[in-house]
């Protein structure tokens, strides 16, 4: 049966080193089943997040030989197993334990958004009509499993640690997600651009390049948001109807 | 005295999957405080696995359905045993709970007027299953995380509780540790809601994720609440099957609703070989009936492929059992074949079932759009848990509720596809709301002090002892043990030799040991988990050899019949006053006349 050995990072807190364990290869394994394969023999310890083991839930990120990806659905086939195997935490957040990081960043940032408000029903039945064609757009950006792989990729949070004053992509395809459904009555375009940062991404596309899902993130969420904001915020057609009705527009 | 934080909570939700989510929400808009325990990170439970959609007669794409229809469909898969009021209640409370998600933010895919599309399913006679594509368990637990933080509940990430405490009869709170740090907390409740989910992890081959070791289950019984039917539990018939890696992962039965046809490898639909005579008023006889029932013709029969999933997993062991199987030791399930059918076949597949295609592009190297997929039986429900009172969802222990997976009822002896998310739905609102209503009326007992230091002992323990056996060796012995002998088709030599194991499995736990410090160290946590799986499946065992007889989920080789005189119980399994597990048999409540007409009018 082939080996393969892989460099795990080991440590608290910023700290540790790579780690060399080698382990059996059979058909099919993914990184993941290498770990778990390693904690069972010889590092029962080895912390490393995981759920659903099908690409369903986003907890299993982590950088692969430099990659940004879930460890559950790279397949061993694709690496070069004749070098060891690099595994590593996410970079853009605070290194907790071995593959774990301290997201709970992200879920502060979340919370901060304003949330869903939808108008009042509109149908006899108490509902709202939807046609396809309205939903499909948000729906790209609710396929978001929440991995934070765009996140820990983004020069902004991961070189820059704007992490006070940018909340990522992720959360500009969250903030698109609301903005563009049917019956949300909200309007998030100040807050973007004066709390939330979206005048810092340069559109270099690394987000959309490491979505698992997918989502193009940069040309249908963010690209969108920011033609929105620019128009809301500086359009000279609205601020001089404003001067000459009286009517301030939105700042 | 061991070192640990207190917090204090009118009611404490123990889960945060759909139920649990769902119970928090509707308690917190209650007025009572609420305190969120989960296992994992908030928005990963096994909820988002969820593929199919949720079932609610609304009635959007056939106006025939109705909650009878759905009522008398849920007893029927359940094979009889399910607590009625608990599908009646599902059945008409459903529709609201749907449309109630689409007020805080979900997307279901829509019907050409605009409204929530419904799908087909295994066992609903009408199309029902409210959905998104492939990812309804995604869309379902987003909606609710994201309309719950909002609602000012306290949720505690990356915790796992290991001791329910109570005084006198009643639970007052719950002893748990985080992951990050292993410190731990004192949660005090005047109310608890179980909502923990299944068992899986008890067995080999299984679509769950680590954290479905019965903990409420194993929980709630050693707080003294009863179990009930915890024989039934549900193989899916389609999980993957190669690569090994993958072995168990669940593939939605969605599949099949969208025309997907099971064959063995001499190219054959078995299944129109073995349709149950109380399905065959309303199941096609011919490939063409079933490809149009599939296509939405209301005047065509289901195809046999979505008859209940107990039922399919049987004839596709069978197909394996008798030389008929797949390379892999599976059967084929086939969507590419609807190219005969659709001239945009490829693109048609990819949008109705988008995560299937990248599961098997990805993990299999198959495209579903161009070659058949491998499957066979993958352990994934447990129809089984806590006993609640249907209203309400309290267990028999005061002030302690359990919602979803946890609880037994609904189900019976089989679930319905689709009926788990609408479950957790109903019963975690009202599990929400009974335990508000309980936190107002009762007020607060404190755990007792000396209890909380001695559980913190025993969490301890494997890290302090050396040289123990190792608790991931001890989990693979139990799933396999379990999968082997205690599986999908079971005997009575098997089963008593499961129960010989597992005592032996037990004295072997007692010396586990593991390695590292407190922080983040899943040696550790899989030894504390390993008592809850010893624990629920030591209940399995015991009552499915008190079941001599064939029934939904639970098969027995040498009792293959259904037999009348076990239709008319459940197994109760509770703690006896000398520690050892006891199982009596209760017999199910008779059913209102009014319900009794309704099964009778639509047979």
């Amino acid at each position: 049966m082939a080996k393969a050995t892989f460099s795990i990072l080991r440590g608290e807190a910023g700290g540790g080193q790579l780690v060399d364990y080698t382990t059996e290869v059979t058909e099919g394994m993914v990184v993941l089943d290498a770990v778990h394969q390693i904690q069972a023999e010889s590092a029962g310890d080895l912390a490393c997040r995981w759920n659903c083991k099908a690409g369903k839930c986003g907890s299993c990120s982590a950088e692969i030989n430099g990659q940004p990806r879930l460890m559950c659905m790279t397949r061993l086939n694709q690496l070069d197993l004749s070098q060891p195997v690099t595994i590593e935490p996410m970079k853009a957040f605070p290194h907790f334990k071995d593959l774990v990081t301290d997201v709970s960043w992200n879920y502060q940032v979340k919370k901060g958004i304003t949330k869903f408000t939808p108008r009042k029903p509109d149908a006899a039945d108490g509902t709202w009509r939807m046609h396809q064609e309205d939903v499909d757009r948000a729906q790209e950006f609710r396929k978001c499993i929440e991995c934070y792989l765009c996140q820990d990729v983004c020069h902004v949070l991961r070189d820059h640690h704007l992490h006070d004053e940018f909340i990522g992509p992720r959360f500009l395809v969250y903030t698109a997600n609301l903005e563009m459904n049917p019956i949300d009555t909200e309007n998030r375009l100040d807050e973007l651009r004066k709390l939330h940062g979206i005048g810092y991404c340069n559109i270099t596309k690394c987000c959309t390049k490491v979505c698992p899902e997918e989502i193009k993130i940069t040309d249908n969420a963010i690209i969108p948001l920011k033609e929105r904001v620019v128009d809301h915020a500086f359009d000279p057609l609205a601020k001089l109807i404003g001067l000459v009705t009286g009517k301030i527009p939105g700042p | 005295m061991a070192d640990y934080q207190t917090f204090d909570y009118d009611v404490l939700v123990i889960g945060a999957g759909g139920a649990g989510l769902r119970a928090a929400i509707e308690a917190a808009g209650a007025g009572v405080s609420v305190g969120l325990v989960c296992k994992s990170l908030l928005g990963k439970a096994h909820t988002v696995m969820a593929e199919g959609g949720m079932a609610a007669a609304i009635g959007n794409v056939d106006d025939r359905d109705n909650w009878k229809v759905h009522f008398t469909d849920t007893l029927r898969g359940g094979q009889y045993v399910n607590n009625w009021r608990m599908a009646e209640l599902h059945a008409k409370e459903a529709p609201d709970r749907v449309k109630e998600l689409e007020a805080w933010g979900a997307l279901f895919d829509r019907t050409k007027d605009g409204r929530i599309l419904q799908r087909n399913f295994g066992g609903h006679r009408y199309p029902r299953l409210a959905h998104v594509g492939d990812r309804t368990g995604l869309e379902m637990i987003r909606t609710l995380q994201d309309h719950g933080i909002h609602q000012g509940i306290d949720v505690h990430m990356e915790v796992t509780v290991t001791t329910l405490l109570k005084r006198g009869d009643r639970v007052c709170g719950a002893l748990a540790y985080d992951r990050q740090q292993g410190q731990f907390r004192l949660f005090r409740a005047k109310a608890i809601v179980l909502a923990t989910g299944g068992v899986g992890r008890a067995y080999q081959i299984t679509s769950n994720s680590w954290e479905y070791s019965g903990d409420g289950q194993a929980l709630a019984y050693e707080a003294g609440a009863a179990l009930m039917d915890m024989e039934f539990i549900q193989f899916h018939p389609t999980g993957m099957v190669w690569p090994p890696s993958v072995r168990g992962i669940l593939v939605t039965e969605g599949v099949r609703g969208e025309g997907g046809v099971l064959l063995n490898n001499k190219g054959e639909r078995f299944m129109f070989g073995d349709i149950p005579d109380n399905y065959k008023a309303q199941t096609a006889d011919n490939p063409e009936e079933g490809w149009r029932y599939t296509q939405g013709d209301k005047n065509a029969r289901r195809p046999p492929e979505l008859l209940t999933r107990d039922h399919v997993a049987r004839c596709i062991v069978r197909e394996v059992r008798e030389g008929r199987g797949s390379p892999h030791g599976g059967v084929f399930l086939d969507i590419q074949w609807i190219k005969e059918k659709l001239p945009n076949a490829a693109e048609h597949i990819r949008k109705k079932l988008p995560s299937m295609y990248h599961q098997f592009k990805q993990l299999a190297d198959i495209d579903i759009t161009k070659q058949p997929m491998e499957i066979g039986p993958t352990t994934h429900y447990i129809m089984g848990g806590i006993r609640v009172d249907g209203d309400s969802q309290m267990s028999n222990v005061p002030g302690l509720y359990a919602a979803g997976e946890s609880a037994a009822g609904l189900h019976g002896a089989n679930r319905l596809g689709g009926n788990s998310l609408s479950d957790l739905l109903v019963f975690g609102k009202r599990a929400g709301e009974f335990a508000a209503r309980f936190a107002k009326d009762h007020p607060a007992v404190a755990p007792d002090p000396g209890e909380v230091n001695e559980r913190i002992a025993q969490a301890l323990a494997p890290l302090e002892r050396k040289n123990g056996e190792s608790p991931y060796r001890i989990q693979q012995d139990l799933q396999n043990m379990m999968q082997d002998l205690v599986g999908i088709v079971r005997r009575e030599d098997e089963m008593v030799r499961a129960a010989e194991g597992l005592a032996k499995l037990k004295e072997r736990a007692t010396r586990v040991s593991a390695a590292g410090n407190r922080q983040y160290n899943p040696g550790w946590h899989t030894a504390i988990d390993l008592k809850n799986l010893l624990t629920v499946s030591e209940a399995v065992i015991l009552s499915a050899i008190a079941r001599k007889e064939s029934r939904g989920g639970h098969f027995r080789d040498d009792y293959p019949d259904k037999k009348a005189e076990f239709g008319g119980h459940n197994h109760l399994i509770s703690r006896a006053a000398d520690g050892s597990m006891k199982l009596v048999a209760e017999p199910i409540p008779p059913m209102p006349d009014e319900l009794k007409r309704i099964v009778e009018e639509m047979k």
